[in-house]
């Protein structure tokens, strides 16, 4: 198992090292083109394609035998008569699409089966004229230790054409996969445009044929470019990270099937795309589910502190009668009154001493050598902006949706977290035309209910 | 009950900088737009308002070549819009795309700036300023590198309406602009078409809202299916124009038609 492992790594078994280097070329031309599928909402557009290259896959090679017996088997011709069959099956769909009311998914799920079906068909007649006809699972499963060294280099210029073309007409392909109502207004030619990126598809799916198979083709292309945006917020990097993945998984796939006898490559190639792709599920930093968990767990803990921190601050000014001033000194100094913030709050004193630990160790409240808590300078700022905040947004709600004041506290808990900068300065601009008098923190616009405080 | 308001002399001004002659739409076979006729004035703010269904977006889109015509012309500036596209912006409801697409704010509206740029080459520093400049246009200069999923409705509202004035052009083509947006888009907005009426650029905006058809615009177009009735506010957006324009939802135009008395008695 070693030996296999370093014969691999150090590329010694010539079949491995050109199977490695066709399906590597595949993977990073697969994820990028892969991207913008995604992206144009076209996913599926791949199957068809490769499952509508069937047919000229079998076609050709009538084609080569009738001609010369014999010669049926030259990759070249059999790709060309595979590329011609998917463009065919991919621009029946869209005209299908275009011209009938026939959905989008309906009109593919019939152009896959008619085409597949007439492969099929073709594929029996040929093995029965020809036995040297390779078997068909050789290209709905792929069979990447057929691939030599001059199919590589067919692959290879072939992938790296696809790049060539992708880079340099990123910016149409993102404008037609974005807006491209907005594009055809602005006078670039969306259909030639959309039919180039199909020919794309084509291309990779043609290529893939032989090493990973037409049955497995669609997850090549589709799961490194939605793997790949759950790493980023950005087209250009999401097509970066596709390559790399796609890449990756390939070398990863032809490994694993190099060091297991007879584990099919296409399939392993496509697992480990698709261990990627939960890795990616799980962990990726934009939109990961581990990672939004996390965030949403943070968001909890934050507003429950500004809850403890709220409660604090107007027990405080409860104590007072009366607004507090822009200086802090008197939050800091004062101890907090326990007794009144459980009274005020559903709380009960376990939970609130149980949120006050927790905020001091944020260092946002000091429990003294009296055993007496106080908010500290930090703490005493931020429980100002939380007040102010809330307040705004309550007055905000007062004036604008018709909200009586009473029922405004319990929505405003929720919604002032959500409060970003550009409303806080909108909301004081409309507050300022409202009361210019309004300090700092503005007075509450309902009564803090004291009538339980004094029970 | 009053015949509509006139139509429009047939003579059409050759630089007016849009003039549409018996334009007919439709869509397999049945006509949404008839017999379209109307020359806009230069320099002015213009509503487009009708009923849902009326046929806004799809003239919109038949001026812009996005829908096929049946009949009928168009002319921009005395141009075909083939020629006049770099004159014409336009700017799509806001729900026409996928907001969760992996593109920043800034990314967006360089789109507008694509025709120039040209085919396979980069946005490079120099137009990636003139995107920047457009969004301070419209108060977004801090949320560029935002994604655009993260942006809020009246933002992303903003962002569409920065990418067109990217392009600087000389008509812009808004649908729905004002529609389900925040008070401070709507203000910014407003502002904007100030700006490009200022400076002798004309504006024609499927609008929604006809309590702020007055405030906000100095002609109107109203349509539904066929053009009802065109001019300066003060003369074609009149109650008897709406009824015809909008058929029996009397509750709503009376509403309306009160607020006009009033608008008007302030304006006296």
């Amino acid at each position: 198992m070693s030996d296999r492992l370093v014969d691999f790594l150090l590329l010694r078994d010539y079949t491995t090292r050109w199977a490695l280097l066709g399906t590597v070329a595949l993977g990073v031309s697969a994820g990028v083109v892969g991207t913008f599928m995604l992206l144009r909402k076209r996913s599926l557009v791949g199957d068809v394609v490769s499952h509508a290259a069937l047919p000229g896959v079998a076609l050709a090679f009538l084609a080569m035998e009738v001609r010369a017996a014999g010669s049926g088997r030259w990759l070249p011709g059999l790709l060309t008569g595979a590329a011609l069959a998917g463009l065919t099956g991919v621009l029946c769909a869209t005209f299908i699409r275009r011209f009938t009311r026939l959905k989008e998914d309906a009109t593919l799920a019939v152009v896959l089966g008619v085409f597949y079906g007439v492969g099929v068909a073709l594929f029996s007649i040929a093995e029965r004229l020809a036995a040297r006809m390779g078997a068909i699972e050789d290209f709905t499963l792929g069979a990447v230790h057929s691939i030599v060294a001059a199919d590589v280099q067919l692959i290879a210029a072939a992938a790296l054409a696809v790049l060539v073309l992708c880079g340099s007409l990123f910016k149409e392909f993102s404008l037609l996969c974005f807006d491209a109502e907005f594009g055809a207004a602005q006078g670039w030619p969306m259909g030639p445009l959309d039919v180039a990126l199909m020919g794309l598809v084509v291309a990779v799916a043609v290529i893939g044929l032989q090493s990973v198979g037409l049955l497995l083709m669609v997850a090549m292309l589709i799961a490194p470019a939605a793997a790949a945006r759950f790493w980023t917020d950005d087209i250009r990097k999401m097509a970066a990270i596709a390559a790399l993945l796609g890449g990756l998984g390939a070398f990863c796939g032809v490994l694993a099937s190099h060091l297991v006898p007879k584990l099919s490559a296409g399939a392993t190639i496509v697992l480990a795309g698709s261990v990627l792709f939960a890795i990616s599920l799980l962990w990726g930093t934009r939109r990961g589910l581990a990672w939004r968990l996390l965030e949403h767990r943070r968001l909890g803990r934050r507003v429950a502190r500004d809850h403890i921190l709220r409660a604090c601050y107007e027990a405080i000014e409860a104590e007072r009668g009366g607004p507090l001033d822009a200086d802090t000194s008197a939050l800091v100094q004062t101890p907090l009154p326990i007794e009144r913030i459980v009274e005020l709050r559903d709380w009960s004193r376990r939970q609130l001493e149980r949120g006050l630990a927790a905020a001091e160790r944020e260092r946002l409240t000091t429990s003294g050598p009296d055993g007496r808590w106080r908010l500290t300078e930090a703490g005493a700022t931020a429980a100002a902006r939380a007040v102010r905040n809330h307040r705004l947004w309550e007055l905000y709600l007062i004036q604008y949706a018709d909200i009586a004041p009473s029922h405004v506290d319990r929505d405003a808990d929720r919604i002032e977290h959500v409060l970003g900068p550009e409303i806080i300065s909108e909301l004081e601009r409309l507050l300022a035309e409202r009361r210019p008098q309004l300090a700092e923190v503005p007075p509450s616009p309902h009564v803090i209910e004291l009538s339980s405080a004094s029970r | 009950m009053s015949p509509p308001a006139p139509f429009p002399v047939p003579e059409h001004p050759r630089t007016a900088p849009l003039s549409i002659h018996d334009m007919t739409v439709a869509y397999a076979r049945r006509p949404v737009l008839w017999d379209i006729d109307y020359d806009a004035p230069p320099g002015k703010l213009i509503a487009l308002i009708g009923p849902n269904g009326s046929g806004k977006t799809t003239l919109l889109k038949a001026l812009l070549d996005l829908v096929p015509k049946v009949s009928g012309t168009v002319r921009f500036f005395g141009e075909s819009y083939r020629s006049a596209r770099g004159r014409v912006g336009y700017v799509p409801q806001r729900g026409s795309v996928d907001w969760d697409f992996p593109v920043s704010a800034l990314d967006v509206v360089a789109m507008g700036l694509y025709r120039k740029i040209g085919w396979c080459r980069p946005v490079t520093r120099r137009y990636k300023n003139l995107a920047r400049q457009a969004l301070e246009r419209v108060g977004m200069q801090d949320y560029g590198a935002r994604q655009i999923s993260q942006l809020s409705g009246g933002q992303q509202q903003r962002v569409f309406l920065a990418r067109a004035l990217a392009q600087d052009a000389d008509l812009y083509l808004m649908d729905e602009p004002f529609a389900g947006v925040d008070a401070a888009t709507e203000r910014a907005i407003v502002a904007v078409l100030h700006e490009l009426r200022a400076s002798g650029k004309t504006a024609i905006v499927v609008h929604h809202d006809l309590q702020t058809v007055t405030e906000y615009f100095n002609e109107v177009v109203l349509l539904n299916m066929r053009l009802i009735a065109t001019g300066p506010v003060e003369e074609a957006f009149t109650t008897e124009n709406l009824r015809l324009t909008y058929g029996g939802k009397l509750a709503l135009l009376d509403e309306v038609g009160h607020k006009m008395a009033l608008t008007g008695e302030e304006r006296r």
